[in-house]
């Protein structure tokens, strides 16, 4: 049955879409608060899958329990960044923070090309070739794990935001940073826990993609450039948008990667984004300004 | 803008003169007295001051935020290897096609761009994805050889001017001939009345709106005049290299190579690309050279440098070495004249 088919290959997409929109939500929430673009972002990701990937290697870790471990690491890495060096850049012209955040990840990438080689290393799961049957739709339970894991933890964010005290002063920054500083809140510091946050966001992400992707130092600005496709398409600053456009991305990938050649399924992406970013320049759930 | 007017020698001082006179001269006189390599590395300085200048017109004097100069670079060494290539017609002839698609390119993205309101970070978005698109594009054209390169004939010893043909004697004037006229017309754009458009909607758009700047047009011609300018350089490394392949050619990494000369030079300024240019190739010549002397092959160690020496310029010098260079030395005479894009009047 054809239409089996392509459910099968949609519901994949659908998997892989909200791994991807788990890295985009790290982004979206940077981006939403400090009002700085991570240009960073991937290669924290391949960051992030390396860290799963030698704790795979080390003592057997499944990437779904370095996940943890990969997120505390990279807020660490994420509140120093702007702790040290990002937060002198909040005021400073765009085109600045741009470069900046440019040379850091040019930074990463090489560091990692230097420490894992060019070469893709995997981690090696006892499910690895397992799938599930759902209906009619035979999923990899690669895939699976890891979309579930991506909803968990997008959940979680979501519950932070909304309910604790801390989350709700985030977002008060984000609304209004000089409101925020008045009634008393310690901008910086919610500046560096939002950075950190947002950089554990993404490496949990990537500690998830290597279930589905081998890692390799020239993901990095892929992954860099997917996301920032996906948080455009869902609307910069928008949670929910994140995850959509992840799902979305995901889709019309496997999709376009099915029906045409794979090689030509990042095209059918960047056209998504060219045509929202005409169309909807606030993304697709996102507010205009 | 009385600091530029008035002074032929971009307000240099006495002493700045002396200096430009003499890079000047060592620079006409370097292939005679250099050896090969050094030629070689001087025509990349100069390959990268010049599309670092071309980029200039955008970011510098109109502050539009291009991260994708390499699609430019690429249409423009495409189309001239094509038309040699498959229809025998020279690069002389075939740059002005060249130079027409390129700005055919940047119109399209400037038009969606600026008439659909496409801002700041998502304006540079914007110029990343065509180039992606580009890139994978090109990767798929069989007529110019897809993902396999493109590959222009090579005949040892040919020496045909018109056909852009000849010995590296011949592209190392070439392209400080690029470099000297691209520097005249930047300053002679930024004297003129498009210049001062320029600047003005920079600075503060919506002022150089009420006071009847075009601003569309001032932003279109922003875009043409530096996609033209971007695409002869591409033609120039297509008969330089005699090699295409698009996954170089139209790479992210080409377009941040692009940006680097003037971000580290000083961006808005005429010199500061071409300084950067001799900064940053020299840099990565003497880390190369370092790197293999100190018997460390290490892949990324020579980027992962570059990367630091990025963050260190913007930490250290936001606004480029050749204003704080040209204020030390007093080498010019106005240095309030230097003033960022972005940073308000």
């Amino acid at each position: 049955m054809p239409i089996d088919y392509y459910l099968n290959i949609a519901a994949s997409g659908l998997l892989t879409g909200l791994v991807y929109g788990l890295a985009a939500l790290g982004l979206s929430v940077i981006f939403g608060v400090v009002r700085v673009v991570n240009f960073a972002h991937g290669e924290m990701m391949v960051a992030g899958m390396y860290g799963a990937v030698l704790l795979g290697g080390w003592i057997g870790l499944d990437p779904l329990l370095s996940a943890p471990i990969m997120a505390v690491l990279l807020f660490a890495c994420g509140w120093l960044l702007q702790r040290g060096l990002v937060n002198k850049f909040v005021e400073r012209p765009e085109h600045m923070q741009f470069i900046l955040l440019l040379g850091i990840a040019t930074i990463l990438v090489n560091a990692m090309l230097m420490l894992f080689g060019p070469d893709a290393r995997n981690v090696q799961v006892p499910y690895s070739f397992d799938t599930v049957e759902i209906g009619s739709m035979l999923l990899d339970a690669v895939r699976l794990r890891a979309g579930a894991a991506a909803i968990v933890v997008a959940a979680a964010l979501f519950a932070f935001f909304r309910f604790s005290r801390t989350g709700k002063a985030i977002r008060a920054c984000a609304d209004n940073p000089l409101g925020a500083r008045v009634v008393g809140l310690n901008i910086d510091g919610l500046y560096a826990l939002t950075f950190g946050i947002g950089a554990a966001v993404v490496g949990v992400a990537g500690a998830l993609m290597t279930l589905l992707v081998d890692a390799r130092p020239q993901l990095a600005p892929e992954y860099t450039l997917l996301s920032f496709i996906i948080v455009i398409v869902g609307g910069l600053g928008s949670l929910p948008g994140a995850l959509l456009g992840g799902v979305l991305i995901g889709m019309s990938e496997a999709l376009a990667g099915f029906l045409l050649t794979p090689s030509l399924k990042s095209l059918f992406s960047y056209g998504v984004l060219i045509v929202v970013l005409l169309l909807r320049p606030q993304g697709l759930l996102g507010k205009r300004s | 803008m009385s600091g530029f007017s008035g002074m032929p020698f971009f307000g240099l001082t006495g002493r700045g003169m002396v200096l430009l006179v003499l890079a000047a001269l060592g620079l006409a006189v370097a292939p005679f007295v250099a050896d090969r390599y050094l030629v070689s590395v001087l025509t990349t300085v100069l390959w990268f001051a010049y599309v670092g200048q071309a980029w200039n017109v955008m970011m510098g004097f109109s502050g539009l935020l291009s991260l994708g100069h390499a699609l430019y670079v690429g249409l423009g060494a495409y189309v001239s290897a094509a038309l040699f290539v498959h229809f025998g017609i020279g690069p002389w002839a075939g740059m002005v096609l060249a130079m027409l698609v390129a700005v055919a390119a940047g119109c399209i993205i400037g038009f969606l761009g600026f008439r659909f309101g496409v801002k700041g970070v998502h304006f540079a978005l914007l110029t990343i994805a065509f180039a992606e698109v580009a890139r994978i594009g090109f990767d798929h054209i069989t007529w110019v050889g897809g993902s396999g390169g493109f590959f222009l004939p090579v005949e040892a010893g040919a020496s045909d001017p018109l056909n852009l043909r000849g010995s590296p004697m011949l592209f190392y004037y070439v392209a400080l001939a690029l470099v000297v006229a691209a520097l005249l017309l930047s300053r002679a754009l930024l004297h003129s009345r498009l210049g001062y458009q320029w600047l003005a909607v920079r600075e503060e758009p919506d002022a150089a709106e009420a006071s009847g700047v075009d601003l569309f047009r001032a932003r279109m011609t922003a875009v043409a005049v530096s996609s033209a300018l971007t695409a002869l350089g591409g033609v120039f490394q297509a008969f330089y290299f005699n090699n295409l392949f698009p996954e170089q050619v139209f790479s992210m990494g080409r377009s941040i190579e692009i940006i680097l000369p003037a971000i580290v030079g000083g961006i808005g300024t005429l010199i500061g690309p071409i300084l950067g240019a001799f900064i940053l190739t020299p840099l990565g010549e003497v880390l190369t050279f370092l790197i293999e002397a100190g018997g460390l092959d290490l892949p990324g160690l020579k980027q992962l440098f570059y990367g630091a020496a990025l963050v260190a310029i913007v930490v250290f010098r936001p606004e480029g070495v050749w204003p704080w260079l040209a204020r030390r030395l007093r080498l010019v005479r106005q240095p309030g004249d230097f003033r960022q894009p972005g940073e308000g009047a």
